[in-house]
């Protein structure tokens, strides 16, 4: 391998990995700060790419897909949390592995009902359709440099947020100690709920922005679930900075195992987390305590 | 004198068992009350129940004259009340700062009287360990985070479960003297601590607690004046 090709596989890796961490963060947020275990995150990624299909379509603007896109996700989080959500607290895991799988059945189910179960592709906005000649018979796509750039900016801004805003530290805090926030007078029904929210629109977000270099497909949240959730464990539950390295190892383990283990590429993942856990049984980040 | 803080025939419990009978209890507007009682007698409980910690406790609690038996604690801290609890619950994750600001919150009367340049004038000890992670701290100096992370929310009525406990008698000496500026703010509290001597020292009120019930509330002259109260009660 060159390095030209292996130069073009690692920005395949690493925008990879920054999609699995788009929505990977949203589920480690959930689980770790929420404690639920949400099996339906998977569907509002693929619900997000639907969206992205529905509403480019329809306005003819990508840009509006992606901020619309997250917005809806963002309300029926706020509502989901409202509903259903809330009751789970404190519950046990089978009642949440219950529930939120009910709710794939139903997301699906609204999902034909609007969308139908078709196959579609999304066009990604004329400026960043081009693509970037690398030799004379190799290019590489704007688009796909344009989600590295772009998810390394929420990235960054969700780090920001945690770190650096009175929000960021009342959900550390709140994930430390729920009943020392509320004699702070901390209404944390309102935190959970926002919490909850960011965690859909990101997973949506995901779908929005990986729809236009994949297919928008009825079964795309499946697998995406499994994956967030190795990333979840990897980089240790709860913590942001630890699924951005989990899901970097991800991406760099799926495609280069592809490119020089084609035959094995399938458990490569699996096998990277399997080591990982012996090494660090809480994840790569993870707290001791949980 | 207007009651602050008016509790009347206060049971709580803890699944079966009960731990606090018929407590009343009235607190006026910037009055110091030491509660005092050996273990397992119900301070904490009591001081839990006012801050509506207890799932199960009856009774009326009325504060500013509204009644919050049924509100949330965070309705109550809102309402002007903080409590600094046995074990002080300092956010280990969080650094110095971040522990304060992340409370800091206007009174119910919208003062802010209370900035974090001003914790750090009261215990120039933290303002030293300002980017120090919570879990870092001594337990005077946690003990003085969570004081100080009470008053950014502006209460009107502080609640100080076991003031001095565990602390060097340097850090302890800090921690009363602390409790003499409060008091100087106007801030009423409840201070729940083993040392006797210090707490009527600067009391107005005494409260003592066994089994559940209220044995003795005057001020500290009179409850000097009934040594067998002291003996039977506290062992001393």
């Amino acid at each position: 391998m060159d390095l030209i090709t292996f130069g073009v596989q690692l920005l395949n890796a690493i925008q990879y990995g920054m999609v699995l961490f788009l929505v990977a963060s949203g589920l480690t947020l959930v689980f770790g700060i929420l404690g639920v275990i949400n099996l339906a995150h998977g569907a509002f990624y693929m619900l997000g790419a639907y969206l992205a299909y529905w509403i480019a379509a329809a306005t003819g603007n990508f840009l509006i897909a992606v901020v619309a896109g997250v917005a809806i996700a963002f309300v029926v989080g706020l509502l989901l949390e409202n509903v259903f959500i809330r009751r789970l607290y404190g519950r046990d895991h089978l009642a949440q592995v219950l529930l939120s799988f009910g709710l794939i059945l139903v997301i699906d189910e609204v999902r034909e009902m609007l969308f139908g179960k078709d196959v579609h592709a999304v066009t990604p906005p004329a400026w960043l359709s081009g693509s970037i000649q690398l030799t004379t018979n190799l290019s590489y796509p704007v688009y796909r440099l344009a989600i590295c750039v772009f998810c390394l900016a929420v990235a960054g801004l969700i780090f920001l947020v945690i770190t650096r805003t009175k929000i960021g530290m009342i959900v550390r805090a709140g994930a430390e100690n729920r009943e020392m926030t509320r004699v702070l007078g901390i209404n944390y029904d309102s935190v959970n709920r926002y919490v909850f929210a960011t965690g859909i629109a990101l997973a949506a977000l995901g779908g929005i922005v990986i729809a236009p270099i994949s297919t928008v497909f009825p079964g795309m949240g499946d697998s995406m679930l499994i994956l967030s959730f190795v990333v979840v464990v990897l980089g240790g539950i709860g913590s942001v900075a630890g699924a951005a390295i989990g899901a970097l190892l991800i991406g760099l383990t799926d495609t280069f195992g592809k490119v020089f283990f084609p035959s094995v590429s399938g458990i490569l993942i699996y096998l990277l987390m399997a080591l990982v856990l012996l090494w660090r049984p809480n994840g790569i980040l993870g707290r001791r305590e949980i | 004198m207007s009651a602050l803080l008016q509790a009347t025939q206060l049971d709580a419990f803890y699944g079966a068992s009960q731990i606090l009978h018929g407590v009343d209890l009235a607190v006026a507007r910037g009055e110091q009350v030491a509660l005092i009682g050996r273990n397992g007698m119900g301070k904490t409980t009591l001081l839990r129940s006012l801050m509506g910690l207890v799932p199960d406790c009856r009774g009326q609690r009325r504060l500013h004259g509204g009644d919050i038996a049924r509100a949330a604690p965070e309705a109550i801290a809102r309402l002007g009340v903080a409590l600094v609890p046995e074990g002080r619950g300092i956010f280990g994750a969080l650094t110095v700062v971040e522990n304060l600001t992340m409370a800091a919150r206007p009174g119910a009367d919208g003062r802010r009287t209370w900035t974090l340049a001003r914790i750090f004038e009261l215990f120039p000890r933290l303002h030293e360990r300002r980017h120090n992670g919570g879990h870092q701290l001594s337990g005077g100096e946690q003990q003085m985070l969570t004081i100080g992370r009470a008053l950014m929310t502006h209460p009107d009525l502080l609640l100080i479960d076991e003031a001095t406990e565990g602390l060097a008698p340097k850090m302890a000496q800090e921690i009363w003297r602390t409790l003499g500026v409060i008091k100087g703010e106007g801030i009423a509290t409840i201070v729940v601590d083993k040392d006797f001597r210090s707490l009527s020292a600067i009391a107005d009120r005494m409260v003592m607690l066994a089994k559940g019930v209220v044995v003795f509330d005057g001020v500290p002259s009179d409850f000097a004046a009934q040594p067998e109260l002291l003996e039977r009660h506290l062992g001393v």
